[in-house]
């Protein structure tokens, strides 16, 4: 690939032959280059070409929000253009297309998201692309960002020029070979064929359409109306090492004398260590063979993890303070209301509803928890670790060993979920710093109670809201999110910074308040609209979770609108009917009252609730049932925590366009059970500068007992010709539906999420150690 | 340093290591079977769920000296060749209905689904909803729909 990274400096020019058929409009052509190579290689520009074509501003009548006119991902897109290098697609001599794409896969689909659209312009099966997770390439700068739900908003051109440019390029090479007009020839599943019965396949042409200089050439991309691969429900093309256990994750990886390596943590988040007593004693124990003081912990590396467990255990060591000593929920609540922002409407002479919410602190805790592994030499590095911002990772990494950023090779693994842990590279610059003090490789890996205690955190808010009414109408709706502040630092900052001069957005605002404005807007008319961010700069460890405002935001507003549509007496969907400003929210809320028998007669002690949100491009409307009777609340579960249930469940999702329905399914199930966990069950309890959380047993995600056992996903036919993000699109609207049908059942609106967060329903594992022992008994209970 | 012998997917292997370094380790840092997974260490979030014997357990939690020679531990890297094939039904199940999203928890969750059935059959009876809300195995990304409905589908041909 080194050779193919040069920058296709004086192009030539290529005559263009006709590609896709014009479906009656005049449509846009794509540049890309034909690059030098020894087989088929192209290669295209990332970035300006992948911007929403619909213009900011302008369409949309009064006083829009910025989220309306210009969003996150819109920003992403545009931050990419002025910077972006070039990604290829290249069709090997066996016939296989392959690219490597500068995003981390963590199961989102995005890798058989991006095969799919090769496989569409290629003309190429889905079994014979190839797509791989590419090295940090920090000319890539901000494009080499997975976040935001962004991937295939702006992948979808790029790739897909890449793609039709190489088989463009295949048919001209075999229409000069056979000297036929290039209009004559028709490409299918790999086979390029002439009516003279004539046929050729791309493994046979791969070498002989390689270019021998760089070249420019333009493309046309199909339109939606030719697609026959995007838009079919397609399955994973990783599925079948998953279900064979052949998928490698980083912790898999066979990487030469990286054993494994664990640290005991201090028992206040971000502690630091004073002394360590006996790192001899632990340094001699059965397996071990290192023993390193770090910043945060103690390192031990050993044979095997068991054996690690073990000595981490073992250490005796005194520990200094850490960021949030002495912080506990109820010291942290208070200060995040005292910096709230006022709000501006007096409350007198109309009628009006005050709320407020408070969401407690949770994890973004994936499965796997996080590891790398990382080789550091005197003269250079090598990570592996999956990383949603790689080009970070290597900048930061670089500059703690001293080395130059090209000396620091940075691989992207498979990642076992993210949920936006890995926008950070904490445990990457943790095993670097491990294997520096070594000497050594290291194979990381944080226990699952480190992941917990001292992993990121999505932070504790308020949101607090004001709605005035009069006449049948709503007259303001002001909204003040606080919240203890949300980390960026994984690089966002850049790319805000360099397209700050760009956006419409009035004033001197701060990045969180950037972002804020960017992601959140209200799509009712409800009159004077006001949404403000405040943050309060406690140094918790702290981050995203699928979604960074939205659904706290969301859940609070809905609530809200709940609550207006009682006051005035209408039902929550005919309300909601009434002040809608968005067509296509209005579109996905009426099919799911139609799908999901909105208003049907329920027992007392269920009922549906509706929640409504528009972000990344797409809409989508959620619409549950809940069980909140005594005899389901209260069924028992061997240590877990019941609670009511979700008994069904629906998501209508309209994603603009829906490159893989199958995919946008998962995706949006997904987003129903993180929003069962947000609204009911999961949370971690702050308490003396530490969560009391360890394991899965203490941090109530989603489990089979509380998922609903009936929950469907309507994907919305094409509406846009744009993909919108998906990634994080479910959680909001669930959310809130969940909370407004827990109100509507209860007759209690719901004021602090999780609803069972003020019960502590588990034993917490003691501060020290830090890692518990595994158990012994597994035998016992084999079945 | 002691030695542990036992069958694993078909196989004797032996293995030097203390006694008491639990089997999920001995499998993943010293055998490099790895599809068992790490989750938690706890026997609580079953992502290392494999068989002993044709029954589920959590290596995570059973140290390597309470495997006998003759115990048959399957990982998920061998359950297909107990029914002789390149996939088990479940396997093909899982297939079907695209269940995977990361894929970190799944072999845990198939090994599982498999046992879960057998104990059924054992007790003269199919699955129910009530038995599906007692799997333990936590699936973060939330496929949980799916893997209903693949142990459904892959239970018939079993």
């Amino acid at each position: 690939m080194a050779e193919q990274r040069r920058s296709p400096h004086t192009p030539d020019t290529e005559p263009e032959e006709p590609a896709a058929p014009p479906d009656g409009l005049a449509r846009r052509r794509f540049l890309g280059y034909l690059v030098a190579a020894p087989t088929l290689a192209v290669a295209v520009q990332w970035g300006a070409e992948a911007l929403d074509p619909q213009p900011a501003a302008a369409s949309i009548p009064s006083l829009p929000l910025p989220e309306d006119i210009f969003d996150l991902g819109d920003m992403q897109t545009l931050a990419a253009a002025p910077t972006s290098g070039l990604i290829w697609v290249q069709v090997n001599s066996d016939g296989t297309a392959s690219f490597a794409v500068p995003r981390a896969e963590v199961g989102q689909g995005m890798t058989t998201a991006v095969a799919m659209m090769i496989a569409e312009e290629l003309d190429l099966p889905l079994d014979k692309v190839a797509v791989t997770l590419a090295d940090a390439r920090p000319e890539l700068m901000m494009n080499q960002f997975t976040g935001g739900s962004n991937s295939m908003r702006s992948l979808f051109v790029p790739v897909r020029t890449a793609a039709a440019i190489a088989r463009q390029r295949l048919v001209s090479t075999a229409a000069a070979r056979w000297n036929v007009p290039a209009s004559e020839l028709s490409t299918k599943a790999g086979v390029l064929r002439h009516g003279s019965g004539r046929s050729a396949t791309y493994a046979s042409l791969a070498t002989a359409a390689a270019s021998t200089r760089t070249v420019q050439v333009s493309v046309q991309l199909k339109s939606p109306s030719q697609f026959t691969v995007l838009g079919t429900p397609t399955n994973r093309v990783d599925a079948h090492d998953i279900v064979t256990g052949r998928k490698t994750f980083a912790m898999d990886m066979q990487v030469p004398n990286a054993l494994p390596t664990m640290v005991r943590r201090p028992p206040t988040i971000n502690g630091t260590v004073r002394s360590v007593h006996n790192a001899d004693a632990v340094r001699a124990m059965p397996g071990i063979t290192d023993v390193a003081v770090i910043t945060h912990g103690v390192a031990v590396r050993g044979r095997t993890f068991g054996q690690c467990i073990d000595a981490v255990r073992a250490l005796e060591v005194t520990w200094g303070p850490g960021t949030v000593d002495g912080e506990s929920d109820d010291t942290v609540l208070a200060k995040v209301k005292a910096a709230q922002l006022p709000l501006a409407v007096p409350p007198l002479l109309t009628e009006h509803v005050d709320a407020e919410f408070t969401f407690a602190f949770a994890s973004n805790s994936p499965l796997e928890p996080d590891n790398a592994i990382a080789d550091v030499r005197p003269d250079r590095a090598e990570i592996w670790s999956s990383l949603k911002v790689p080009i970070t990772a290597q900048q930061d990494i670089a500059a703690m060993l001293g080395l130059p950023v090209s000396a620091v090779k940075v691989h992207v693994a498979q990642g076992g979920g993210s949920f936006g842990r890995h926008l950070f590279h904490d445990v990457a610059a943790e095993a670097a710093e491990i294997s520096h003090e070594m000497g050594k490789p290291v194979k990381l890996m944080w226990s699952r109670t480190d992941d917990f205690r001292q992993g990121r955190t999505h932070p504790m808010c308020v949101s607090r809201i004001r709605a005035t009414y009069a006449l049948g109408n709503v007259v303001s709706f002001e909204q003040r999110h606080t919240s203890v502040q949300t980390s960026f630092s994984h690089g966002l900052g850049e790319m805000i910074t360099a397209t700050a001069a760009r956006l419409p957005v009035a004033g001197n605002l701060g990045l969180a308040e950037t972002v804020f404005a960017l992601t959140q807007s209200s799509p009712y008319d409800f009159g004077a609209t006001t949404q403000l961010l405040n943050e309060v700069p406690l140094r918790f460890n702290t981050g995203s979770m699928r979604n960074i405002y939205s659904p706290n935001v969301v859940c609070a507003q809905e609530l809200v609108v709940d609550q207006l549509a009682a006051r005035m007496g209408t039902d929550p969907v005919e309300f909601r009917r009434r002040f809608l400003k968005d067509d296509r929210l209005r579109a996905v809320m009426e099919k799911a009252v139609a799908v999901g028998q909105w208003g049907r007669t329920l027992p007392k002690g269920v009922a549906q609730g509706i929640g409504l949100h528009a972000e990344y491009r797409g809409a989508v409307a959620s619409l549950v049932e809940i069980d909140c009777r005594p005899e389901t609340v209260n069924r028992p579960v061997q240590d877990g925590v019941t609670g009511p249930r979700v008994t069904r469940a629906l998501v209508v999702v309209d994603a603009g366009l829906p490159i893989n329905p199958r995919g946008l399914e998962a995706q949006m199930m997904g987003g129903m059970n993180d929003a069962v966990a947000m609204a009911l069950t999961s949370s971690l309890h702050m308490k003396n500068g530490i969560p009391l959380e360890g394991s899965w047993d203490n941090y109530f995600y989603t489990r089979q007992w509380n998922t609903p056992p009936d929950l469907r996903v309507v994907v919305m036919p094409a509406t846009t010709g744009q993909p919108s993000g998906a990634g994080e699109l479910g959680v909001a609207p669930s959310f809130a539906a969940i909370a407004c049908a827990y109100a509507r059942a209860t007759g209690t609106m719901p004021t602090t999420f999780p609803i069972n967060h003020a019960t502590l329903g588990f034993e917490p594992y003691p501060l020290e150690p830090s890692t518990p022992q595994s158990p012994v008994d597994g035998l016992t209970n084999a079945s | 340093m002691p030695s542990h012998t036992f069958i694993l997917n078909g196989e004797k292997v032996t293995v030097e290591v203390e006694d008491d370094v639990r089997l999920l380790w001995v499998l993943r840092d010293l055998l490099g079977v790895t599809g068992p997974k790490y989750g938690c260490g706890l026997n609580v979030c079953k992502a290392c769920t494999s068989h002993i014997n044709g029954k589920a357990f959590s290596p995570c939690s059973v140290p390597v000296s309470k495997i006998k020679p003759t115990d048959e531990i399957t990982t998920i890297e061998g359950l297909a060749a107990t029914v002789g094939k390149d996939l088990h039904p479940m396997q093909r199940a899982w297939l079907d209905q695209d269940v995977a999203q990361c894929g970190y928890c799944q072999p845990g969750q198939i090994m599982t689904a498999v046992a879960k059935v057998k104990q059924a059959r054992a007790k003269g009876r199919e699955l129910t909803d009530a038995d599906f809300d007692e799997i333990r195995n936590i699936c973060r990304c939330g496929t949980y729909t799916r893997i209903r409905a693949a142990i459904k589908s892959g239970a018939k041909n079993m």
